[in-house]
């Protein structure tokens, strides 16, 4: 299918590619790992490509390829946005390093981006969001608003994203209270709402209150709503998912990124870099505090302020693992970003154990 | 109570399973391999949630299902049996034309949310402890799959006409010379199935949850063709196996939860290990006993004229 795709839109690049030149236009292509309509990860990135026509409209055209494999079929697509005439090309999931990485050694007068690596290149430029930051506003909430003490977490991979994800929520949690539990289930997928849904639904038959995942879809949220318990969002607002249900939720927001990104472009300044955007830039921001009592709401926006100012560090030293014993502190007065980049290990208070570990 | 909780999700998460797997097993005992039930089940579930929603009323919505599903089927008769294509190849084919049909579908739907279908409620039997909802209590769907499967028992052994689909599936030759119109029948097999994977791709967003989102079902249309073979084509075995996978994958969520330390991705491949085990008991059986496969199964009929 995505073969398919591939072919009929590079034939739509190809038929294009004349036309743009003449015009002088900046050509922008878009590689999306998922359908745009998937309401979540993708769907922010197509927010972001939306807000860069209405802001610069006639200067660029842009172009995306959704549902792109992250298989071989990503080199192909990517270097026949190359051949049709694009220069600023955004590669949109970690899946995508390898073939963007050699893609951009074939084309030095392209520029890349690729969201979520860490392969850079003189053209090839790195991007992502300190999702961890809104995660552990998220704990406090939780540990404020549960009845049960326990969080029910729905998890898709154990990649260290994930991991640092539940670590912090658990961190945020203990801040409040120091015995909060956290149920763990993983779904091995990023999409697939009914199970996303039936974990859900697992998570409070075993007396978990408060829901947070780290899934792609609003199917939890909906669940939450439907069972009469509290959930967080993941990637966009999901409050139309959960009137009465959404605490609040963690909005990935590229497009300020974007929109800098591609002024420089525009200016031909653009070099290369890498950007692990927070709550400070605005890559990560937090949808309205809903459905909770005023000071949870206000302590939460302290947090968010203080964090945000760099007041303080999600991963504070010292950090302990399981065993019980401080992690290792290569950040100074907190971890560094290399090891929260490349975290494998639960922090003391979770139970579980990290899969494959 | 965590048991009646767990039962209750058990049945949801196995009712598209035994839909989509119910007319599949028709389709194949009539000698025709769909491979496109994913395709059949995205586009039913796209056509029935654009139906629930436009129209405000689930029963219409899964009618548009079932419509949706049956004429994607319809496609593939037209290809595997009006024009003899392979079988395995028009079925993939079939899957890919599905999700990119369904994406176009849905794409005005994005983000809208409907309520889900309404769950049987008979005042006091209903509310009978443990057992009351998980019998009582569910939405009409699961009702309806389970009057389907015993039907389609009914049909293929009790039945003259069950008898024939047999007999066509089992050898179009033979059934052919007996004058049977060989084609028509596995017409009208496909096109069932198709009504059955799309019903079962409805349920999705009709009663699962009750939203339309792209790639919804998510592989379900695989594990139901999988399901078919662990069958091995026998009905009471598929209503069997569709609680058994939706046990297994529900099992192993409260499993996790509960920090019972199960490796999760062993647990996910479950279903998939189970039918590879039934293929290879299969092949055993063959030497012996004979396969229990319908002789024609994916094999293009041509009738001499």
């Amino acid at each position: 299918m995505r073969r398919l795709f591939v072919a009929a839109a590079v034939l739509a690049l190809a038929l294009g590619a004349g036309a743009a030149q003449a015009q002088n236009k900046l050509k922008i292509g878009f590689v999306y790992v998922g359908p745009i309509g998937d309401y979540g990860w993708t769907y922010q990135h197509e927010v972001g490509r939306r807000a860069l026509m209405e802001q610069f409209k006639d200067k660029i055209e842009t172009s995306y390829l959704e549902n792109v494999n992250e298989g071989p079929d990503a080199e192909r697509s990517i270097e026949a946005l190359v051949r049709a005439g694009h220069k600023l090309i955004f590669t949109t999931s970690f899946g995508f390093m390898d073939a963007t990485a050699k893609v951009a050694k074939k084309y030095p007068n392209v520029w890349f981006e690729h969201a979520t690596g860490y392969k850079r290149d003189k053209n090839l430029a790195t991007y992502s969001g300190r999702f961890y930051e809104g995660r552990y506003i998220l704990g406090q909430i939780a540990a404020r608003m549960s009845k049960t003490n326990t969080i029910g977490y729905i998890a898709s991979f154990p990649i260290p994203e994930v991991v640092s994800g539940i670590n912090a929520m658990m961190l945020g949690a203990q801040s409040i209270k120091p015995d909060m539990k956290i149920k763990i289930i993983w779904v091995n997928t990023w999409y697939d709402p009914g199970k996303e849904a039936d974990a859900a639904k697992a998570l409070a038959d075993q007396g978990a209150d408060i829901i947070a995942q780290h899934t792609d879809s609003p199917a939890a949220m909906q669940m939450a709503e439907q069972r009469g318990i509290k959930a967080f969002g993941q990637d966009s607002d999901m409050i139309k998912f959960g009137p009465k249900a959404q605490l609040t939720a963690i909005i990935n927001n590229w497009t300020p990124y974007y929109v800098e990104r591609v002024k420089l472009a525009l200016d031909n300044k653009w070099t290369t870099g890498d950007v692990w955007g927070g709550l400070k830039s605005g890559l990560v921001q937090m949808a309205p505090y809903t459905n909770m009592p005023d000071d949870v709401k206000t302590m939460a926006q302290q947090t968010e302020a203080a964090i945000r100012d760099g007041k303080m560090h999600v991963f504070k030293c010292p950090v302990s693992g399981q065993d019980g014993k401080a992690v290792e502190c290569k950040g100074g007065t907190h971890l560094s970003d290399e090891q929260i980049l490349g975290m494998n290990f639960f922090i003391k208070g979770i139970d579980d154990k990290v899969p494959g570990k | 109570m965590l048991l009646e909780a767990v039962l209750l999700t058990v049945i949801t998460a196995s009712t598209p399973l035994l839909l989509a797997a119910s007319g599949e097993l028709v389709a194949e005992r009539a000698g025709v391999l769909n491979l496109g039930v994913e395709g059949m089940m995205i586009v039913g579930a796209a056509c029935g949630f654009a139906g629930a929603f436009l129209s405000g009323s689930i029963l219409l919505g899964a009618l548009c299902g079932i419509l949706g599903g049956a004429a994607l089927a319809a496609v593939f008769a037209l290809l595997t049996l009006g024009l003899a294509a392979n079988q395995v190849a028009s079925g993939l084919a079939l899957t890919i034309l599905g999700v990119g049909v369904s994406g176009l579908i849905g794409a005005g739907f994005v983000g809208q949310k409907i309520a889900g279908a309404p769950h049987l409620y008979i005042p006091f039997v209903t509310d009978i402890p443990f057992m009351g909802r998980v019998i009582f209590g569910q939405d009409g769907f699961v009702y309806v799959s389970i009057t389907l499967i015993a039907g389609i028992w009914w049909f293929l052994y009790r039945t003259r006409a069950g008898l024939v689909l047999r007999a066509v599936g089992d050898n179009h030759a033979s059934a052919h010379a007996l004058g049977y119109p060989v084609l028509r029948i596995r017409a009208l097999a496909v096109l069932f199935g198709g009504a059955c994977a799309g019903l079962g791709g409805a349920y999705l967003p009709l009663a699962y949850t009750p939203f339309w989102v792209s790639g919804m079902t998510a592989g379900r249309g695989w594990i139901a063709l999988a399901l078919v073979v662990f069958a091995s084509w026998l009905p009471g075995r598929l209503a069997l196996g569709a609680y058994l996978f939706g046990a297994v994958t529900i099992l192993q969520l409260h499993a996790q939860g509960a920090g019972l330390g199960v490796p999760s991705q062993l647990m996910t491949a479950l279903p998939y290990l189970a039918t590879i085990v039934v293929l290879v008991a299969i092949s055993w059986a063959r030497g012996r006993a004979g396969s229990p496969a319908p002789a024609s199964l994916g094999l293009a009929f041509v009738p001499d004229r």
